[in-house]
């Protein structure tokens, strides 16, 4: 690790004071920056540990749930009113990592936590855009079997790792930020950036600029949701694809229906063609299948990951079967 | 190996070739294990009691001491750099940054290392330990990417590890062979393992092959793999003058203090490696580079030094299995006779290391057949050094070969368990020697009647509960008994009349100490509290080995070479006024704290009455074993049926293993509790080798990009089921104690058991391992 | 402010890089806390920060002030072992030894998180207010504490034993 001097925020404001110099990074349970910094991919000169924030969930009038950014993830999959009424939310959290670093890890940082692209962590002995812009990109040509098939460029086919964000995303979660310049709100699903012709800037988070809170809207009344992941091991294992849904389907016919996929691109990937082609169709198989085939039209698999273009469909196929009560 | 080194390698074959012929036919008394092991009788005492292990309340509590455990004075802190090209020369080094940084004590590189020897490369020499034998830090050459390039030593680790990062290092590369197919290009040759070439021809087994009736002939590829024992490799290291003092984490303690003393000159008593408690070894723990870099390093700074490899670090620097391609055919008649066995394949090594994977070995011995042809071919990468890890040979030779057993007997329409017996040799297929014991049989009716083989669907893909697919696979487990020369042992009976006994044995999680304590007690008719095992310390007797399991075998016959001569020194010391008096050692047995005529208990003196008549305070004796001929007389193998349950997600193609028995022939089991585990250990990284483990090797640039335990998948609890083991406890005549050592055979056969159980599940045949479920969707 | 360990209080280290578990181990010279992986994928490091699981090796000793830890060592209780450790013993639930005591914190952290009712990626019903111990869970439960000498069966042995009966 690179030396770096630590501050204990003592609150947002005092965090966004402290984060606003150059070289400042933000700690919160440090399960993926803590490892980053011993690889020396990060060095930042000074880390701000906002792991003392606020960590209350806030059951609101309106049925939305506003949830501190510093809450610990075990904590919200925990919570009564995400297991009741964001079951996809609390199986995404529950199905990542191990109960240790659940324990540690923040909402906030689970948001910002960084590809696991074997390229992007091997600092020393291999070419990464994201972690040195320009300088090319080894997972290309190399192994790419836990790569992108959606959202990639030519510059970056790293994943974005997260469970919990795929659950985010598909629930129209809110994020709230708070800078140098105030405070503002983004749709999480604005937050992350594809990759384009530049891997290394992953947020359209301003410099400075802090996650204090995560706000999910209510449900609709008779929505179902779940989350599904396929990975290499039965537990602790990074996605190979994974599928958040939540389903309102009546007398067969889809009301509402929100997709996202995790393992599969740079981002918590939103399926809007999917939920396009379903809105108000029927809730049967064929049309789930069909929908996932949209979805999946441009996918553009890599030397080792074609496996995860039929694997998404079948398992978007699936999750909204189990939801829709349909079986394949 | 150079031209010269295999003109003496043959050479040497042939002098042991003579000297085989005459084991062979020496009458079995005069050979080691030819007179029973007289503890083999011994039915209701301490050997086959359920013992908790004895180093458990220390391990529970966290206060076994580990080889990163010891603090010493003054001690610092080391951090390796790794080169990032496979081949050429250093062309810049800058050090000077890492120099400046705050606690930097030393940063060492080729400039200003000690000059040393390189390594004895292991199975060059009795005690030869290294797992390559380039130069370390002697000149600015890279070998392969990975290769440690620089030292750092700091006040702490965190000191050490920054400043290792501001080492600024540039290369002049040269073309280097990384890739299989470039490989293959430069040749091969065939590969010779313990001074033997790994070819074997018995008949014309291609033609045979071309005219069977039935016949399979498939290619199976095997991955690398990397040990990944959950302690990185570590060692603590002071020198006082010229000894050397090192604490490490090593399963071949007298191997690695000859070989660190040929490194740096010194004698053989200058050097002590000491190990009591190793965090898992699997074949990783021997010499590699980073104990001779921290040695280099302490002496150069005159400072001890903790040196404690990364994970990545380990990786980098110590080997591990190397990816194999394999063909098996075989020819059979309409009844499944076998009339022909092929077993050929590449394997990938270096020039600087003398393992290639041995992947025929199991082929040699499983089944009878007309004829054979098995051969090794060994091409050669610029890459880190393969080595030897559990089961080298038989894990993945085992997976080639019971697959392909399992393909042939769905095309005969056989059973597959009833075609495996079919075949079952009358004694060994190769050699032609009678096997010392035989078992399996036995162990796969044993193994069927438990498991309910009888309730396997034999049409693949019949069986569905849900969303699964569900298949039952079996495989045969084989390994070697091996025991190595070198094994003695040391012995004090003291005046209370306990005995500690010594021997520079590893204990290494497979129960050693406690299965050891057992035996030494019962043979010495004393409590286990009367008896103490040391071991883990190379200035005690014997070069023993913690590899090829054959560990206990070498410290049982040392032991009872011990203990032989122990009893020769009392019956003395007994004399005249005895009830002992005029009874040869052979004629005498340990019983109730002394020793008693065998068949007539009451003729006894007890050890506390035998030294005091003696006036002695304490005893000592030392004895070596015999050379182990017995493996030349006898074709001495433990055997094992392996039964798999496997489930496969037929959306997803995800494979869960539901049930697994193994039920095994490894002579007299010495601890069932501790015996259990190693089973199960070896079948659990068996199944990891099956379904999910493979190092990954980027043929671009001859670099490891998974060198963590987040993306080399091990299996995590989710992914083991209850296992079940079973065994025949049928003592093997000839072998010490009745026993063989069983740390390597759970992983072999595992890994074909799982892929027929997936077979029968799905219909798939997956022959490229792991079983990842993109190969099933 | 300080970190209490195994109820004994240390100060912070100076230099902020040092992480809770060189801190144990160096420092402290409390080494029944592994090191396996130091990248948060392997366990061996779990201890206990007020009670819940974590892993030393990707927490850095100053973001522990003012937090109570306990280890290995500070598990046995006035009158021995604490009895999860016995049943490893018992059920030969680790052969070399190195993963135990991660693991052994872990399966205490566990077993708290169960009486409680949290739930895991095999619980059934998210909505129900407690959780049945089954093998299943124990083992989804456990899946962050790798073992490489394969002592699954008797680990999870030991924690059925010790944990299964007890009020949950």
């Amino acid at each position: 690790m690179t030396p770096f001097s630590y501050t204990r925020a003592g609150d947002a404001a005092d965090a966004v004071r402290l984060g606003a110099f150059g070289g400042a990074k933000y700690l919160g349970g440090g399960t993926n920056l803590v490892d980053l910094l011993r690889e020396t991919i990060e060095r930042p000169s000074a880390l701000v540990d906002v792991a003392g924030l606020p960590a209350t969930i806030e059951e609101r009038e309106d049925g939305s749930l506003l949830i501190g950014a510093a809450t610990r993830n075990a904590a919200l999959a925990e919570h009564r009113a995400v297991r009741s009424h964001y079951p996809v939310l609390a199986r995404a959290i529950l199905a990542g990592a191990s109960a240790q670093i659940r324990n540690m890890a923040t909402v906030g940082g689970n948001i910002l936590q960084r590809t696991r692209c074997a390229y992007f962590y091997d600092d020393e002995g291999s070419r990464c855009n994201k972690r040195s812009p320009g300088q090319g990109c080894d997972a290309l040509d190399g192994f790419n079997r836990i790569h992108a098939i959606l959202g990639a460029s030519a510059d970056c086919v790293a994943t974005h790792p997260s469970d919990m964000c795929v659950a985010l995303a598909a629930l129209d979660a809110t994020v709230h930020l708070q800078g140098p310049a105030g405070t503002r709100r983004l749709k999480l699903t604005g937050l992350h950036r594809l990759p384009g012709t530049r891997p290394d800037l992953e947020t359209a988070l301003e410099p400075g600029e802090l996650i204090t809170a995560v706000e999910l809207p209510a449900l609709p009344a008779g929505a179902r949701s779940t989350y599904r992941k396929v990975r290499d091991r039965a537990s602790y294992a990074f996605a190979l694809v994974s599928v958040a849904a939540v389903l309102e389907a009546d007398s067969g016919t889809v009301r509402e229906v929100r997709l996202a996929l995790g393992g599969v691109a740079p981002k918590p990937w939103r399926a809007r063609k999917a939920e396009d082609a379903l809105r108000g169709g029927p809730a049967t198989v064929q049309a789930f299948r069909a929908a996932a085939e949209s979805e999946l039209a441009d996918a553009a698999p890599l030397r080792d990951n074609g496996f995860k273009v039929e694997l998404a469909k079948r398992t978007i196929t699936a999750v909204l079967g189990d939801l829709a009560g349909v079986a394949a | 190996m150079s031209i010269l080194d295999n003109a003496k390698a043959a050479a040497q074959g042939a002098a042991q070739a003579v000297m085989k012929k005459a084991v062979e036919l020496a009458p079995d008394a005069w050979v080691p294990g030819g007179k029973p092991d007289p503890l083999i009788r011994s039915k209701h005492g301490l050997i086959g009691a359920p013992i908790s292990r004895i180093d458990g309340p220390l391990k529970v509590q966290g206060r076994a001491k580990f080889a990163a455990e010891f603090p010493l004075d003054g001690m610092v802190y080391a951090a390796v750099a790794f080169s990032t090209v496979p081949k050429g020369r250093i062309a810049t080094l800058d050090t000077g940054a890492a120099e400046a940084a705050a606690g930097v004590v030393l940063v060492m590189t080729h400039r200003n290392a000690p000059r040393m020897n390189n390594m004895p490369l292991f199975m060059t020499a009795e005690k030869a330990a290294g797992g390559d034998n380039l130069p370390i830090l002697q000149d600015d050459r890279i070998h392969w990417n990975g290769q440690p390039i620089a030292v750092v030593l700091a006040e702490s680790q965190e000191q050490a590890d920054h400043a290792k990062s501001l080492i600024g290092v540039t290369y002049a590369q040269e073309p280097a062979v990384t890739t299989l197919a470039g490989a293959r290009a430069q040749g091969a040759d065939i590969g010779m393992f313990q001074g033997q070439p790994l070819k074997t021809t018995v008949g014309d087994a291609e033609a045979a092959l071309a005219a069977a009736p039935v016949a399979i002939d498939a290619t199976y590829t095997t991955p690398r793999h990397n040990h990944n024992a959950i302690e990185p490799h570590a060692a603590t290291i002071a020198w006082h003058g010229d000894e050397l003092i090192v604490q490490d984490a090593a399963q071949a303690v007298s191997h690695m203090a000859w070989s660190l003393a040929s490194v740096f000159g010194l004698d053989e008593r200058q050097v002590r490696v000491t190990s009591p408690y190793v965090g898992g070894g699997f074949g990783a723990k021997t010499l590699w580079q980073h104990q001779v870099l921290g040695a280099a390093a302490a002496r150069l700074a005159g400072r001890p030094v903790r040196i404690a490899l990364s994970r990545e670090g380990v990786f980098r620097i110590v080997g591990g299995r190397t990816l194999t391609e394999q063909r098996v055919a075989i020819g059979a008649e309409a009844d499944g006779r076998f009339t022909s066995i092929i077993h050929t394949g590449t394997i990938v090594m270096t020039r600087h290391n003398a393992m290639p994977e041995p992947f025929i070995l199991p082929t040699r011995g499983a089944y009878a057949a007309d004829s054979f042809k098995l051969e090794v071919e060994a091409v050669y990468m610029d890459m880190l050094a393969n080595t030897f890890m559990r089961a080298p040979g038989e894990a993945v030779g085992t997976f080639a070969l019971e697959c392909a057993v399992d393909e042939l007997a769905a095309r005969l329409g056989m059973d597959p368990i009833e075609l495996r017996i079919r075949n079952e040799p009358a004694k060994d297929p190769i050699e032609g020697l009678p096997f010392s014991s035989r078992h399996i049989v036995e162990a796969w009716r044993a193994g069927a009647a438990r498991f309910g083989w009888a309730r396997r669907n034999p049409a693949p893909g019949a069986v569905r509960d849900g969303a699964w697919r569900v298949g039952m696979g079996c495989a045969t487990a084989t390994y070697p008994y091996y025991r190595m020369p070198g094994g003695a042992a040391r012995m004090k009976l003291t005046k209370d009349g306990s005995v500690r006994v010594e021997v520079a044995a590893h204990e290494m999680g497979m129960g050693t100490a406690t299965a050891q304590t057992q035996v030494a007690a019962e043979r010495l008719g004393l409590s286990m509290a009367q008896v103490s095992f040391g071991y883990g310390d190379s200035i005690m007797p014997g070069v023993v080995l913690a590899g090829g399991s054959q560990q206990t075998a070498s410290i049982g016959a040392s032991v009872m070479a011990a203990h032989h001569a122990l009893t020769v020194e009392l019956l003395k010391l007994a004399g005249n006024d005895s009830p002992l008096a005029g009874l040869g050692a052979d004629e005498v047995e340990g019983l109730d704290g002394g020793l008693a005529k065998r068949g007539e208990p009451d003729r006894h003196e007890s050890y506390v009455s035998i030294l005091a008549r003696a006036r002695r305070d304490a005893l000592v004796v030392e004895a070596a074993a015999p050379p182990p001929l017995e493996t030349q007389h006898w074709s001495m193998h433990s055997h094992g049926a392996m039964f798999c349950e496997a489930r496969v997600n037929a959306m997803t193609g995800e494979t869960r293993i539901s049930r697994f028995l193994g039920s095994f022939d490894c002579g007299r089991i010495l601890n069932p509790k501790t015996a259990a585990s190693q089973f199960r250990g070896g079948i659990i990284m068996g199944l990891g080798l099956a379904l999910m483990e493979e190092t990954q090797f980027d043929e671009r640039k001859g670099r490891v990009m998974n060198p963590s335990l987040a993306e080399y998948h091990i299996p995590v609890h989710m992914d083991v089921p209850e296992i079940d083991v079973i065994w025949t406890d049928i003592p093997d005549p000839h072998a010490p104690m009745g026993a063989h050592g069983i740390g390597e055979i759970g992983i072999t056969g595992t890994g074909a058991a799982v892929a027929n159980a997936v077979f029968n599940a799905t219909g798939k045949r997956v022959r490229d391992l792991p079983l990842t479920l993109d190969k099933l969707m | 402010m300080a970190i209490r360990i195994n109820g004994t209080e240390t100060r912070a280290p100076a230099d902020p890089r040092v992480s809770l578990l060189d801190l144990l181990r160096e420092t402290l010279h409390l080494t029944g806390t592994k090191k396996g992986c130091n990248q948060g994928a392997c366990g061996a490091c779990t201890v206990l920060a007020d009670g819940e699981r974590i892993l030393s090796c990707l927490a850095l000793a100053v973001q522990f002030e003012g937090r109570s830890i306990t280890t290995i060592e500070g598990l046995a209780g006035q009158d021995g072992m604490h009895p999860l450790q016995l049943a490893f013993i018992e059920h030969d639930g680790f052969q070399c030894g190195y993963c135990t005591p991660g693991q052994i914190c872990s399966a205490v952290g566990m077993a708290a998180e169960l009486a409680r009712g949290a739930p895991s990626a095999v619980t059934t019903d998210l909505g129900a207010a407690t959780v049945r111990f089954t093998g299943e869970e124990a083992r989804e439960r456990m899946s962050g504490n790798l073992c490489r000498c394969g002592a699954h069966n008797g680990i999870i042995a030991a924690i059925t034993q010790t944990y299964a009966g007890a009020a949950l």
